[in-house]
């Protein structure tokens, strides 16, 4: 009897759930600072237009994506995924191209931020920081960070070939301008990776973009390459966390909707939403990330414009992160980081 | 039916029919026996079997070029990969990604080359949406859209590209197996190790191994004495303590990982009590690094060390230590060559679970241990969720698979007996 009533309660929620999904859906993140700016700026105002947003995490594992596309059950309406994997996703049928005509003028936007499948959400720069507290004057280049007699210690470097091979040219004298022709080459490859090597017995891995302000607080790490919304959020709690702008690498993260989405029509309403001049504004006073709508500039005052990764002085010896080389050369170069950091 | 058996109802003086229906009862009671185990059959079937043979199967799959580029395998097929192929093959790519209905189906083609020959991706996703190529059609002379191609991207004149296609022409492959132990086939099929810059997984298969061994070496050490000192207890004392070795082993591994990051981190209570007792000046670094994962991994397989090491000390008749001793022996000495000698299968049974269980491991590593801590099973999941790579995935399951079968070869050859769990 109490098994039946159960069942009855089952498939009474069952057929409740297509209701309720008119009225909710589910936006994914990549969690931590990020996470909260967004709800701030983006979940909890859209709300109030009478849509339940429920707010999901990831590290960005495509795969999840792909189960989900592949067996024909999407449950994902909006998803923040990075450069790479939106151009990817995009060619292997994993997201929905976009009707740019219910987003926006494409015009209001920074030119990399239109794309067929992906909404820019904002532009995050990869940069040098370092603390304050502990180090008066710090480096000024990547051949400073690669000075260990000047500046013994540590180095936090994210774990994975991406950033870290075009650091180490600059390192070794190459113009920002240059860095993808030469790593394109065999002996650019060689060349970073040699390079890198110089550092190998004084780095110190991080995954998680959280990782590297702790590292800095903690002491771990001297310096450290790091997302720069990660030490605005770290500077937010009363440290006093440097950044160095030059040479470091700027890219956007993307909305993007997973393939046979049902609920596509209020996964797009909710990204037009999101990429508002107000919200988009909104979102860089919650996290120093430089909004990709270029009417949020004008809403945002002088302090706040100073930390974003956007703004004149910071973009001035910036390198936008090459999508086409990454998506060619990515898998072997990986491995090959993966062999060398193994060994 | 029933009237035959009825007829051929057994009488001594027909032993013949005695003897059939003997059997057919003994047939019946083989089938029942068969029905009644057929829903645990059905359900090994279900989800032991089909799925490794899956996970066997897409190890060694190779769908993508065959599906999409038909033509051009065909064209292929004589060609001599010294020079760049005939302009045929360059109208039949062109025909066959023309073809293509979906984009998805040029995405996974770009995809799979591009494993092969890094800027595949881009060279492939340029040429597919660049068509149909303008002025041209099926009649267009082939030398034509050849000329129209090259214009369109030079790389095109590069022979590496149509040996990646002409090599991954087949439904099924060994590439992605040959990776998993550092192999590759090169343009002509021969096997060959692929650049040392390009070597992974040999290293990180010893690793595994090395791991695994001494997670089994300190089991066995920890384990032998506690096991040996239980199966000496009354069963009353043993069975509550063999409950305290229990309850761990019925503890959640995420839970007891959870607790040793507690106990190992340099503020934790292992360096505290050490340094309370100044044993040492500064915190030990105890996580994040080999011991970590060295002591954690052995205690939550050490209940695997003890069970089988307890249900054969438990059967060596006590007897026998004191006739050694009494017949002149020191006790250490018929320790080590009377009783430690009946003990051997219960190691080996121990070591071996043990042992294929830590090769297996994938959690305790990711969370306790640095980079160049994990083993197989993480690079298992770094391809199945961030590469989305799940060939290569498969290939290095079906590597573990391998390994545990030929170390329970060599275990029934050693010790020429079955598994005893006891």
């Amino acid at each position: 009897m109490r098994n039946s009533s159960c069942l009855v309660v089952a498939l009474a929620a069952l057929t409740c759930l297509p209701a309720l999904a008119q009225k909710q859906i589910t936006v994914v993140n990549f969690g931590g600072a990020n996470a909260n700016a967004q709800k701030k700026a983006f979940y909890e105002p859209y709300e109030k237009t009478g849509t339940r947003v429920v707010a999901v995490e990831y590290n960005g594992e495509q795969a999840k994506i792909k189960v989900m596309v592949d067996s024909k059950n999407v449950t994902w309406d909006a998803v923040e995924v990075e450069s790479p994997d939106v151009a990817r996703g995009c060619d292997e049928g994993l997201f929905e191209k976009l009707d740019w005509s219910k987003i926006g003028n494409k015009a209001d936007f920074l030119p990399a931020a239109v794309t067929d499948c992906g909404v820019g959400v904002f532009v995050w720069s990869t940069v040098m920081a370092w603390d304050g507290d502990k180090l008066k004057a710090g480096p000024r280049t990547w051949a400073d960070f690669w000075d260990t007699k000047k500046f013994p210690g540590k180095r936090g470097l994210r774990k994975g070939a991406r950033y870290n091979l075009e650091f180490a040219l600059m390192a070794d004298g190459v113009k920002p301008a240059d860095v993808y022709k030469v790593l394109a080459t065999k002996e650019g490859a060689d060349r970073a990776f040699r390079k890198l090597g110089e550092l190998k017995g004084n780095i110190q891995w991080w995954e998680a973009g959280a990782q590297p302000p702790q590292f800095l607080v903690a002491g771990d790490v001297v310096m450290t390459t790091v997302f720069n919304g990660r030490i605005d959020a770290a500077n937010r709690e009363g440290k006093h966390l440097q950044i160095g702008w030059v040479g470091g690498i700027y890219d956007l993260d993307y909305w993007a909707i997973p393939k046979g989405d049902p609920n596509k029509d209020a996964a797009l309403k909710f990204i037009a939403f999101a990429s508002t001049a107000d919200a988009q504004a909104e979102y860089a006073r919650n996290i120093a990330y430089g909004p990709t709508n270029k009417h949020a500039l004008a809403k945002l005052d002088a302090k706040t414009l100073a930390n974003l990764p956007t703004s004149p002085a910071n973009a001035k010896d910036a390198l936008q992160m090459n999508l086409k080389f990454w998506a060619d050369q990515g898998e072997d170069l990986e491995k090959r980081f993966a062999s060398w950091a193994t060994n | 039916m029933t009237a035959a058996s009825a007829a051929a109802a057994p009488s001594a003086a027909d032993p013949a029919g005695l003897r059939r229906a003997l059997a057919r009862a003994g047939r019946r009671r083989q089938w029942r026996a068969f029905a009644l185990t057929l829903p645990l059959l059905l359900f090994l079937l279900l989800t032991f079997l089909v799925p490794i043979a899956a996970l066997l199967k897409r190890a060694v799959e190779n769908p993508e070029v065959a599906r999409a580029l038909p033509r051009t395998v065909v064209v292929l097929a004589d060609w001599q990969h010294a020079d760049v192929p005939r302009p045929e093959a360059f109208a039949a790519i062109v025909a066959d990604l023309g073809a293509l209905s979906d984009s998805a189906d040029a995405g996974a083609l770009a995809r799979r080359l591009n494993t092969e020959k890094p800027g595949a991706r881009s060279l492939i996703m340029g040429t597919y949406r660049a068509l149909p190529l303008e002025g041209t059609s099926a009649a267009t002379p082939a030398a034509q859209i050849r000329d129209r191609l090259l214009a369109l991207d030079a790389r095109w004149g590069e022979t590496a590209y149509w040996e990646a296609i002409a090599k991954n022409g087949s439904r099924w492959t060994p590439d992605y197996l040959l990776t998993a132990v550092d192999l590759r086939r090169d343009a002509h099929g021969a096997i060959e190790r692929v650049d040392p810059d390009q070597r992974v997984f040999g290293g990180i298969l010893l690793r595994t191994f090395g791991i695994s061994a001494l997670v089994t070496l300190c089991s066995l050490v920890l384990g032998y004495p506690l096991a040996y000192w239980l199966s000496t207890l009354p069963p009353r004392r043993a069975n509550v303590l063999m409950i305290v070795v229990l309850v761990p082993f019925w503890t959640s591994i995420l839970v007891r990982v959870a607790a040793w990051i507690v106990l190992l981190q340099s503020e934790g209570l292992v360096n505290h009590a050490l340094e309370s007792l100044h044993l040492i000046d500064k915190p030990l670094a105890l996580l994040f690094n080999r011991t970590g994962v060295v002591i954690s991994m052995t205690h939550i397989l050490l209940p695997f060390m003890i069970l089988p090491l307890y249900s054969v000390m438990t059967g060596v008749p006590p007897s026998y230590l004191r006739a050694a001793v009494s017949l002149g022996s020191t006790p250490l000495a018929a320790f080590a060559r009377v009783y430690v000698p009946q003990t051997y299968a219960g190691v080996g049974a121990g070591a071996l679970l043990v042992f294929i269980l830590s090769i297996g491991y994938y959690v305790t590593p990711a969370l306790l241990g640095g980079p160049t801590d994990q083993m197989l099973s993480y690079y298992v999941a770094q391809y199945t969720n961030v590469d989305v790579n799940w060939g290569m995935a498969c290939a290095l399951g079906a590597l573990l698979l391998a390994a545990t079968l030929v170390l329970y070869a060599i275990y029934r050859r050693v010790t020429k007996t079955e598994l005893s769990l006891g």
